[in-house]
């Protein structure tokens, strides 16, 4: 670590002691919910939505709108960490556990590939997306999920940065290897643990 | 004509300590600051910096800058940066940092919102939104100044336009509170009209757009009626940051 001091810096924006230690190193609590997306917002409406898993999978599932609203819900309190140094806590989402959604499909990889309408991809390891750990989501703190913020479907994967949560979630493709997604290739982290700081690539 | 830099996207550099060499003020909560750096790589348009700020018990702040200046300018970046009054690492630039100060940085990072060369070329920014697409502007007149590229660029008065003294036929501006006097150009947001008059020749190359979310949303949505397909539109939203 360096002994650097930026000279005169006090630091005026500390968060409380007691959510501070919420906070991974180098992000600070902000009380909005920005929205940052990589081109145009899509508008995926609900009667054409639909979620797959497919690939290396024993059998192929898909979802529409409604099938996916019988399975069972979950309400997800969670704080969650932007990559461009935002943590929001203390939110939380409703939707579909990954837990109750991958052994329908019986995963023969060991990886997945997240992809979204409007063409974004996102890569993570079964490991991430199972135990407790990852979720497709269609709200947020009780109410539909907001077109800007993925709705109607997004992923929720809030132990690793927000990338990682795809916006307007169409499926994930299980493989036998990794591959890097769209922001994985475009210099961030391929994993993103944000409290290992793992923001860009060689972190 | 200095020539186009081809450069490969590779991992960014660890954090290092910059010398702050020239302060400009570009608006009355704008300043632009040139920062001299020992392992200085070449970058792309659009590319960013992270900056860290330490404090004597080691609190420390990060945010991201985007680089305005071109990469030709070897060792050194420009990060333009605006002045948010409740945050704490853009009031620290604005209030505290001097020429000959010390800051730490870390880049170049991330290559979506960045130009290769590709043309032609529609900018679209709002407020400081300009800034990296200011990065593109500034390297194509030094490389490619034939290239087709044109910045809309929507401020909110005569006041507020960052690079004033740098802005030229490549240009367009939209004021869309408080137009200088004599000005007989566009007031108002983007709209359907300034967009028509001034984007449909660009439709068949890259948009960038950067701006608050709002705007985005805004002018992306005229891009796309426009003509431009969503794959065509690169964009960069401000959170709330400082």
């Amino acid at each position: 670590m360096s002994a650097f001091i930026s000279r005169g810096f006090t630091g005026r924006r500390r968060t409380p002691t007691e959510l501070a230690e919420r906070l991974p190193p180098g992000q600070y609590a902000e009380s909005g919910f920005p929205v940052l997306t990589a081109g145009p917002t899509p508008d995926v409406p609900t009667d054409t939505w639909r979620f797959r898993i497919d690939g290396m999978v024993a059998r192929p599932q898909e979802w529409n709108w409604e099938q996916f609203g019988a399975l069972p819900f979950e309400t997800v309190p969670c704080d969650i960490h932007c990559v461009t140094k935002w943590s929001k806590l203390g939110t939380s989402f409703g939707g579909v556990s990954l837990d109750t959604l991958l052994p329908l499909a019986e995963p023969l990889g060991g990886y997945a590939m997240i992809w979204s309408y409007g063409g974004y991809t996102t890569n993570l390891a079964i490991e991430d997306l199972t135990g407790g750990k990852a979720w497709v989501v269609t709200e947020y703190e009780g109410e539909p999920l907001p077109r800007e913020h993925g709705g109607p479907a997004r992923l929720l994967v809030p132990h690793l940065y927000f990338w990682k949560s795809a916006k307007w979630v169409s499926g994930a493709r299980v493989m036998d290897h990794d591959e890097p997604g769209f922001w994985e290739m475009n210099g961030y982290h391929n994993r993103g643990d944000p409290w290992k700081e793992q923001r860009y690539w060689n972190d | 004509m200095e020539r186009l830099t081809a450069v490969e996207q590779r991992a960014p550099g660890r954090w290092q300590i910059g010398t702050v060499s020239v302060i400009k003020r570009e608006t009355p909560r704008v300043k632009s600051f040139r920062i001299a750096l020992p392992m200085w790589m070449p970058y792309l348009p659009g590319q960013h910096y992270d900056v860290r700020l330490t404090a004597p018990d080691g609190y420390r702040a990060q945010r991201s800058y985007s680089v305005a200046s071109s990469p030709l300018d070897e060792g050194e970046i420009e990060l333009t940066i605006d002045r948010l009054d409740d945050g704490e690492v853009s009031p620290y630039f604005h209030d505290v940092v001097a020429e000959g100060d010390e800051v730490e940085v870390r880049g170049p990072f991330t290559s979506y919102f960045v130009w290769r060369g590709e043309h032609p070329v529609l900018l679209v920014g709002g407020g400081s939104g300009v800034v990296p697409l200011m990065s593109m502007l500034r390297h194509r007149r030094r490389t490619m100044p034939d290239l087709a590229m044109r910045l809309l660029y929507s401020v909110r008065g005569a006041e507020d336009v960052i690079y004033a003294d740098e802005l030229g036929d490549d240009a367009v501006l939209t004021f869309t509170r408080s137009a200088p006097a004599g000005w007989s150009g566009h007031r108002g947001r983007i709209d359907g009209a300034l967009i028509a008059a001034s984007a449909s020749s660009f439709t068949s190359g890259l948009a960038f757009v950067c701006g608050s979310n709002g705007f985005v949303e805004a002018a992306t949505g005229l891009l796309l009626a426009t003509g431009f397909e969503p794959q065509r539109i690169r964009t960069e939203r401000f959170g709330p940051s400082g």
